[in-house]
């Protein structure tokens, strides 16, 4: 090592001699070393051509080391300090540490289902420019940073086939399984980490904590087809039931997870091929409890704007995972327009999309939020217990109804116009027209390779589209995505349907697709099991938005944008195009909520063995990051959650944790809605 | 930017003169001195300066190579390669999916011993922060910073075989548990990279990790490993189209896994209660890699002193490191106290006893195998046929049933010749001395040595009763470390067996502590099945061991291989205190091969239903050169699972061929005529 070092040296200081002939003076130099031999002459005349180059190489060497050192000294002395900053918050931060001194243990054991975007996915086939992937994470963990080296590449492999919405031909990425270990774990995206600490401290290991790890990009249907993961769930649990001694599971799915747990409730019970052939009492044998956390029972807006625009404030879900890349320029200047298409050929996001029409989320003149106080800069909740609720809500409504209600029913609107005017000052739908016209377009446009389903659409219609003063409530919405997403929808809607069952004992509902939308199912035959609600409030969530014909009329180019240019007065639920409702930032109350505040509550037709439930609201306070944050996929950490997790997974039942839980307008919200139970 | 001003001032200033100066008489005198004479001038380029410069410039050149090297197409590596050794063969993998070859069965893969990852997921204070970090696998990053704790969490209850109290270690599930051991240390790797070729994924490959520091019963009791393994393959069969399962375990894994055949037929609550005909309906074929069948000799030197030549099952991984003075000087002591915690080393304590192994003048080995044969395998890889007709000459008895001998001269004298005080004559000296043993427990506590390890338990005479004892087999063997570690062996001795049954009906058999002894259990009534051993062969094999006792420090172990020990000419077997015989490098290959052989041929009483088994042995030829890693054709215990040939043969097989489709037996060892040396009642 020293000799080494000193090697290393020597270069060193043949230039720092040269350094000496650097001077203005020269022949001073020259002078005071007129005794040297010509040897060191030569050296000089050497050392001058090489004069520019040193000083400018020497000074940035220089620079980078002292940048380095300091770093690195910084960082040891982190590293030395940290232990001690982390010793005095670990109480805090572990809820499971304070219930096991309760003597709490963990009895259940516990599934977790985790939602969309939160999986990893791994590569297993692939092609040349994926070389070297395999069994690399392409999403997940290190997967991001082949967003950077290969963009395309990595598109290609997220993308499923248009047509089948399963693999493209050579390629397979799957699922990661299991409960990845913590040394697979970036940063800040391992969102089930706070919580199996938790489970982990009260007793919770491999055999009775289990990972139902699934491919989010797929329909639900067809993660069974392509990987048998709900054969693989199913065999997990009853294992776990039989090996823990005969106790139920807990299930705690996340978002998009607990439309995937519903569509696995249907799926366990029914025979097979098309079911898991469970059996009657399938779910009441082996479940206790389902505890959905920020659950998207009847879909959310983002979705919408998704696949209409592949954007929204914070949407993208791309971008929330990897923020400033897409909007950068790594994929070229068409970061949205690659996303569209990569994300459009994910069934899953369809069954985001809003459910139950205009019945749950309002007509073009009503909503059931229609109460809804947006001034979220005073977010009202600090000061309220749920208590006195009732008191305050009143004064609001005072308040509020000097306004106009937010016509939150139009989820889009093409410009603002659209948004607030009454309907009966609306054109009449001119869709309809524009669909006949669409029938004889000609497929002859400029764009050479269609990227994007928009580029084999008439321009004509787009703008016609866009241009009318049009809005489009939960309802219609669908025949707007049907016209600019045909293929899309074509094939996700074989996969999910968003209505409202008429008659729930229709055969027709016996099929899969109807298997995750709450209103069109009925919960299994298990009235000792309970299902919880929990999520956050108090946060902006959106909930519609205001369009516009985007400016470049391009090939390639979406044609549509939020039209971020509209904002509302102070105080107002309209922020650059998107209006917010009440939520934890990406689900509305409305959503997470409505089926344990009424759909399910009792016995009614979608809920017939009259299983429990119950609403957990967690409302955010300040600071709203960290362990008591609410937002949709930080919640996760948030210690009260936690601690309700734990109390159930130790046999607590709902009402020993306190009921219901209630601080938005959640109850008053669905006393509106005119669902038939 | 302050210092960049600082230096203008400098250029400027006069002082250059007198830098130059100074340079200069540097030059002159010694030109590694001058740093610090120029440190002297502290407004110039002063020592700090050139420390950052330094800094900077080897991260800067660092930074990059590493540029270039990710710049650089993946392609280029191989194309040095191929320059250098020719072109490379298609990995089997690519070659059979060019033969139309498809996913069919399910494959289970069964790590060995301390192939599979464990981690954390409940420790005492010191282990703070490594929560689901793993302790065991990956970078070991743990045992160098923190060795004590590190050891703790390693090891198990001293009673109880189980967890310790406060501490709960787990082993790691998925692939990834034991693809890799450490980082570029592969085990798994490049087998399921081979069958991902023709198509397999997730859901056709599950690998049964288990906790392979406890005893297989134990890993049912506290983790429902079995269950697990049970469920998943049944679940596999069931998605797969009834497809049943080609099973691979490796190394102890084959242990583990004819301990699950018994396991899953037999009835609850100590089985699984699969029924009969379990095996029959989801199991194709059990392909063992490296199986220790019958133990390995190893692991007696491994119990008994923690040593042998490469052994110390810790120590093979660390090399070097766990020598120096990680654990301050007592390394062996603490590695000993953790590993005699993990019952599973003592599953492979030689099975069978002299019927097997060889009595004091007799083995089964001892009149074929040569020794020199390791140095002309590697010239001629390809004549091997040759080989025993050269040496055939200078080969001499080698007394490989002895497995343990106390000096050289009582390895290689006749049995006649060798004065043996009896062991039981040595407990009764204890006996009689109880008080001196006493005395020497005192003294131990005196000399401040923890009391863990047993032999501090134990007395001087004990010690002596052991080495005049002289010579064990495999029979005595038992007896000996019965003597030197009670404790341990009574844990043990709850979960394994080691003898030959008499009569396999008799209902003692059904314990579970037999079913991972293939000499006293029957295999499960499943004719369709295959059993498959593949092993390599070609390498010197630890086989015999010459001991001596040491100077009785205080806190040491009294016993030591003899390394003085040596063969004298250079084909002998005898090597710094190990006889070595034919195997690949960890598992002898009487191990490896002879159920196969003989105890399993045909329909015997070990096999009632004549479940047909092949030899597959792999013969070693060592990597060419460096670029080629740990090789293509290796024959080493892990090595191997990176060989060609076994990869091309466990791929056939899972696509669907049957052994005789492989080319059934394929032998380069003399296996067969030494099972036939062999008299075992079949």
């Amino acid at each position: 090592m020293a000799s080494n070092f000193l090697r290393l040296r020597k270069p060193y200081y043949v230039e720092s001699t040269i350094n000496c002939s650097s001077s203005s003076d020269q022949k001073l130099v020259n002078l005071s070393f007129g005794i040297n031999e010509t040897r060191d002459q030569t050296k000089k005349r050497q050392a001058k051509e090489h004069h520019g180059r040193r000083s400018c190489l020497d000074s940035c060497c220089w620079v980078t080391g002292y940048l380095c050192t300091t770093w690195w000294l910084l960082l040891f002395l982190y590293h030395c300090c940290l232990p001690f900053t982390v010793g005095h918050e670990m109480p805090e931060l572990m809820p499971a540490a304070r219930l096991k001194r309760e003597g709490l243990k963990g009895i259940h054991p516990v599934v977790l289902v985790p939602g969309i975007v939160t999986g990893g996915l791994e590569l297993w086939e692939g092609k040349p420019c994926a070389d070297g992937l395999f069994r690399k994470r392409l999403w997940g963990g290190g997967g991001f940073t082949q967003l950077l080296k290969r963009p395309l590449c990595w598109l290609e492999h997220l993308s499923l086939h248009n047509e089948t919405g399963l693999d493209p031909p050579g390629i397979r990425v799957r699922p990661v399984p299991g409960l990845f270990g913590a040394d697979y774990s970036a940063p800040g995206y391992f969102v089930w980490d706070v919580l199996v600490k938790n489970l982990a401290k009260i007793g919770y290991e491999g055999k009775n904590l289990h990972m139902a790890a699934y491919d989010w990009r797929l329909s639900f249907q067809n993660t069974e087809v392509r990987d048998r993961a709900l054969s693989k769930l199913k065999s997990k649990i009853e294992l776990m039931y039989r090996a823990n001694g005969n106790k139920k599971v807990v299930v705690v799915p996340h978002s998009m997870g607990v439309a995937y747990f519903l569509h696995f409730l249907k799926w366990v019970e029914t025979p097979p091929p098309m079911g898991g052939g469970g059996g009657q009492g399938w779910c009441a044998e082996h479940i206790k409890a389902i505890v959905n956390i920020g659950p998207s029972f009847l879909g959310v807006p983002k979705a919408v704007s998704n696949i209409l625009s592949a954007e929204g404030k914070d949407v993208a879900y791309f971008r929330a995972m990897a923020p400033g890349v897409l909007d950068s320029g790594t994929l070229g200047l068409r970061a949205l327009e690659h996303v569209m298409r990569v994300s459009r050929t994910w069934d899953s996001v369809v069954s985001l999309m809003p459910k139950g029409g205009e019945t749950i989320w309002g007509n073009m003149d009503w909503s059931p939020e229609d109460e809804h106080v947006c001034d979220f800069s005073k977010k009202r909740y600090f000061r309220l217990s749920p208590s006195d609720n009732n008191v305050n809500n009143s004064d609001a409504k005072q308040v509020f109804r000097v306004k106009d209600p937010v016509k939150y029913g139009r989820i889009i609107s093409f410009g603002k116009a659209a948004s607030v005017l009454h309907s009966s000052q609306l054109p009449t739908a001119v869709l309809k027209e524009i669909l006949h016209m669409n029938a004889s377009r000609n497929f002859n446009s400029s764009c050479g390779e269609a990227w994007t389903e928009y580029d084999e659409m008439n321009r004509e219609s787009i703008r016609k589209i866009g241009a009318v003063d049009k809005a489009y409530t939960a309802t219609t919405l669908f025949d707007l995505l049907r016209f600019v997403a045909p293929k899309m929808m074509n094939r996700a809607e074989a996969h999910f349907s968003h209505g409202i069952a008429d008659n729930l004992e229709d055969p027709k509902y016996n099929h899969y697709k109807y298997w995750s939308n709450p209103l069109e199912m009925k919960l299994p035959d298990a009235p000792n099991m309970e299902i919880y609600c929990s999520y956050g409030v108090g946060i902006p969530t959106e909930r519609s938005y205001v369009y516009k014909l985007s400016p470049s009329n391009k090939c390639k180019h979406i044609p549509y944008q939020i039209d971020t240019s509209v904002d509302g007065e102070d105080g107002s639920c309209l922020k650059s195009g998107v209006y917010f409702a009440d939520g934890d930032e990406s689900v509305p109350v409305l959503s997470a909520g409505f089926m344990c505040a009424k759909g399910w509550k009792g016995r009614t037709r979608f809920n017939p063995s009259g299983i429990n439930t119950y609403v957990r609201e967690y409302q955010s306070k300040p600071p709203t990051s960290g362990i008591k944050s609410t937002t949709h996929v930080d919640i996760m950490g948030n210690i009260a959650l936690i601690e309700d997790i734990l109390r159930v997974a130790a046999g607590a039942t709902g009402e020993e944790i306190g009921g219901d839980k209630i601080y938005s307008d959640m109850l008053r919200m669905s006393e509106r809605i005119n669902l038939r139970l | 930017m302050s210092f960049l001003r600082r230096r203008k001032g400098t250029d400027s200033s006069k002082s250059q003169n007198l830098r130059c100066n100074i340079v200069k008489e540097d030059e002159k005198n010694n030109l590694y001195e001058s740093p610090r004479k120029e440190s002297y001038n502290a407004k110039k380029w002063s020592c700090w300066d050139s420390c950052c410069w330094f800094i900077g410039f080897v991260c800067s050149v660092w930074w990059f190579l590493l540029f270039l090297y990710n710049t650089m197409p993946a392609s280029i590596p191989q194309y040095v390669t191929e320059a250098i050794t020719g072109p490379l063969t298609d990995p089997p993998g690519v070659k059979l999916r060019k033969e139309g070859l498809t996913v069919n069965h399910p494959v289970v893969f069964v790590p060995g011993i301390v192939t599979g990852g464990l981690e954390l997921w409940e420790g005492h204070q010191c282990a703070e922060g490594l929560f689901r970090k793993r302790l065991w696998g990956g970078s070991f990053g743990e045992l160098y910073k923190r060795p004590l704790c590190w050891a703790q969490h390693m090891s198990l209850d001293n009673e109880t075989g189980l967890d310790p109290p406060g501490i709960r270690v787990r082993p790691v599930s998925g692939l990834v548990a034991a693809d890799y051991f450490a980082a570029g240390y592969f085990v798994w790797a490049v087998l399921i990279a081979n069958l991902a070729q023709i198509g397999y994924e997730e859901k056709t490959m599950y690998m049964a990790a288990y906790d392979w520091r406890l005893s297989f019963q134990n890993t049912e009791v506290r983790d429902q490993t079995l269950s697990r393994i049970k469920s998943n393959i049944e679940l596999m069969v069931a998605t797969n189209g009834g497809k049943k399962v080609v099973v691979i375990p490796h190394s102890m894994g084959v242990l583990y896994f004819l301990h699950f055949m018994k396991w899953v037929e037999a009835p609850p609550p100590m089985g699984g209660g699969g029924g009969s005909e379990w095996c029959a309906k989801h199991i194709k074929a059990v392909m063992n890699i490296g199986g220790p069948f019958l133990g390995v000799p190893k692991s007696v030197s491994g119990l008994f002193s923690v040593e042998a030549r490469d052994i110390a099952i810790a120590r093979t991984f660390a090399p070097g490191f766990l020598d120096k003075d990680v654990f301050g000087l007592q390394t062996f002591q603490h590695l000993m106290r953790m590993t005699r915690t993990w019952d599973s080393t003592m599953s492979m304590i030689p099975k069978g006893g002299e019927t097997i192994w060889g009595g004091l003048d007799w083995s089964p080995e001892g009149l074929s195998f040569n020794c020199g044969a390791k140095t002309l395998r590697n010239n001629s890889i390809n004549n091997t046929d040759q080989i025993p007709n050269i040496n055939l000459a200078n080969m001499k008895n080698v007394n490989y049933g002895r497995i343990i001998s106390f000096g050289k001269d009582v390895a290689e004298a006749h049995s006649s010749k060798i004065e043996r005080v009896d062991l039981l004559h040595g407990v009764y000296m204890i006996i009689v001395d109880q008080q001196d043993s006493m005395k020497a427990d005192m003294l131990a506590n005196l000399t401040n040595c923890d009391i863990w390890i047993e032999y501090h338990d134990i007395g001087d005479h004990r010690i002596k009763a052991v080495a005049d004892y002289k010579v064990y087999t495999a029979g005595s063997i038992l007896d000996l470390l019965h003597f030197v570690s009670p404790k341990l062996m009574a844990r043990g001795g709850a979960h394994f067996s080691y003898g030959i049954a008499d009569n396999l009906d008799d209902p003692k058999y059904q314990h579970y502590k037999y079913w991972s002894n293939p000499l006293e259990m029957k295999l499960p009534d499943a004719p369709d099945m295959e059993i498959y051993s593949m092993y390599g062969v070609g390498i010197p094999t630890e086989r015999a061991y010459v001991y001596k006792v040491t100077t009785a420090t205080d806190c040491s172990i009294p016993f030591q291989i003899d390394t003085s020990a040596e063969g004298g000419s250079e084909d002998s077997c005898l090597k710094g205190g190990v006889f070595s015989a034919d195997g690949d490098e960890t598992v002898p290959v009487l191990s490896a091969g002879l159920m196969a052989a003989k105890g399993w041929r045909g329909k015997t009483r070990f096999n009632p239903s004549g479940i047909p088994t092949y030899i597959r042995e792999y013969s070693h030829a060592p990597p060419a050169n460096l670029l080629e890693g740990r090789g293509t054709q290796s024959g080493a215990h892990v090595d191997i699972m990176g060989n060609f040939a076994l990869i091309e043969d466990v791929i056939r097989v899972a696509a669907g061929a049957t052994g005789k489709e492989l080319g059934g037996d394929h032998v380069y060892s003399d296996i067969f005529k030494w099972a036939e040396r062999i008299n075992l009642q079949l």
